[in-house]
């Protein structure tokens, strides 16, 4: 187990160098998640101690997310006088993305139905 | 009591130096949150990111504790955000099947995404009357953290307002986002999955990764995909409207 998340961190640290590096428009542990793709890729198939690991660690990505959210809470006044336009700006717009995202795929997946002869759309 | 109470300040002045205090604060206190949460049948208004966030803001505000005291025992939970978005892989290698199959649709769909992310916000926070810093500082809002305050600064914002606003993205889509889904009346597993991830990111794919592998999958992916394209998309876009 230790060996799958000594890979993983390998692959965030050349994740994060690559990135500062040559300056790519994206995080580095996203740069690391194309880079352990490409190590399930040559490999084959997923290790089973490779999928604890990244259980252990996806089953709880909710709650890494709560240091930065109190951080947040903290300069929540720097909406400041914007506050209502940010609100509802934020709330609607998000809403709107989900719901043109989705319908859009589905259309798309409805439209030119792919791989099997029954055009299987659904999971 | 005198000496007990002396006692219980040296244990607290001990405690809250220390990482630990805090660190357990913030796992006791989602635990709590996500049992809440499942007791009362999953409502999404009480998305257990959101209850603890609260929580914890007003504990701290409480016991009179700085945010910096505070993360020096968080920041071990918030390490953890790396080494999870680099185990997005695994999800999406397990479904690369689907994702091949559905290549173009998934690019298209998500481009309108982007699109409709940055333009509906900027057109909404500019006829609601938001000065212009704070319009600029919006327009990256669906992009994960990191990435949304390089653009912001970029296009001339202020990349602390866009990582508020980054994260209440993330928490407003995770907890509307299934609700809109489940309106639109929209099962496919993979659509859902890609419009969390394009509209909120890593907070929205953690709750997709809830729903089944397939829509934890093209989340990750799209947060990936949206970071890349809004990086290189919105900066060409502002410099061709403003």
């Amino acid at each position: 187990m230790l060996e799958y998340m000594t890979l993983i961190l390998a692959c965030q640290l050349i994740g994060e160098v690559t990135v500062s590096a040559a300056q790519l428009p994206f995080p580095g542990p996203v740069a690391g998640m194309v880079l352990l793709f490409l190590f399930l890729f040559i490999r084959g198939h997923v290790p089973d101690e490779l999928t604890q690991v990244s259980s252990a660690l996806l089953n709880n990505l909710s709650l890494m997310f709560v240091p930065a959210g109190v951080g947040v809470m903290v300069h929540f006044k720097l909406l400041g006088i914007d506050v209502i336009p940010l609100s509802v700006a934020l709330i609607v717009s998000t809403a709107l993305t989900i719901a043109i995202t989705a319908l859009v795929m589905v259309y798309l997946k409805r439209r030119f139905p792919q791989g099997n002869a029954n055009g299987a759309s659904n999971d | 009591m005198v000496p007990a109470m002396t006692e219980l300040r040296d244990v607290w002045v001990y405690l809250s130096a220390s990482p630990l205090l805090h660190l357990t604060l913030t796992l006791a206190i989602f635990v709590s949150a996500s049992r809440l949460y499942r007791a009362l049948s999953m409502n999404p208004l009480l998305n257990p990111v959101l209850l603890s966030v609260i929580g914890i803001v007003l504990l701290l505000q409480l016991t009179d504790t700085s945010y910096d005291a505070y993360f020096e025992g968080a920041q071990f939970v918030h390490f953890l955000l790396g080494p999870a978005t680099v185990a997005l892989a695994i999800p999406l290698y397990r479904q690369f099947e689907q994702v091949k199959k559905n290549a173009a649709a998934t690019l298209i769909s998500l481009l309108c995404g982007a699109v409709t992310s940055a333009l509906s916000a900027v057109l909404i926070a500019w006829v609601l009357g938001a000065n212009t810093l704070s319009i600029i500082s919006l327009a990256p809002k669906s992009v994960t953290a990191p990435v949304a305050m390089g653009i912001s600064e970029q296009l001339g914002g202020l990349p602390s307002l866009t990582a508020v606003i980054v994260i209440l993205t993330g928490i407003i889509g995770a907890m509307l986002g299934p609700l809109i889904l489940n309106a639109l009346k929209i099962t496919d597993s993979s659509a859902r999955g890609l419009a969390m991830g394009t509209a909120s990111h890593g907070i929205g794919t953690a709750r997709a990764l809830q729903i089944n592998e397939v829509a934890g999958a093209f989340s990750g992916l799209a947060m990936g995909l949206n970071a890349v394209a809004t990086a290189i998309l919105l900066p060409l876009f502002w410099k061709l409207f403003f």
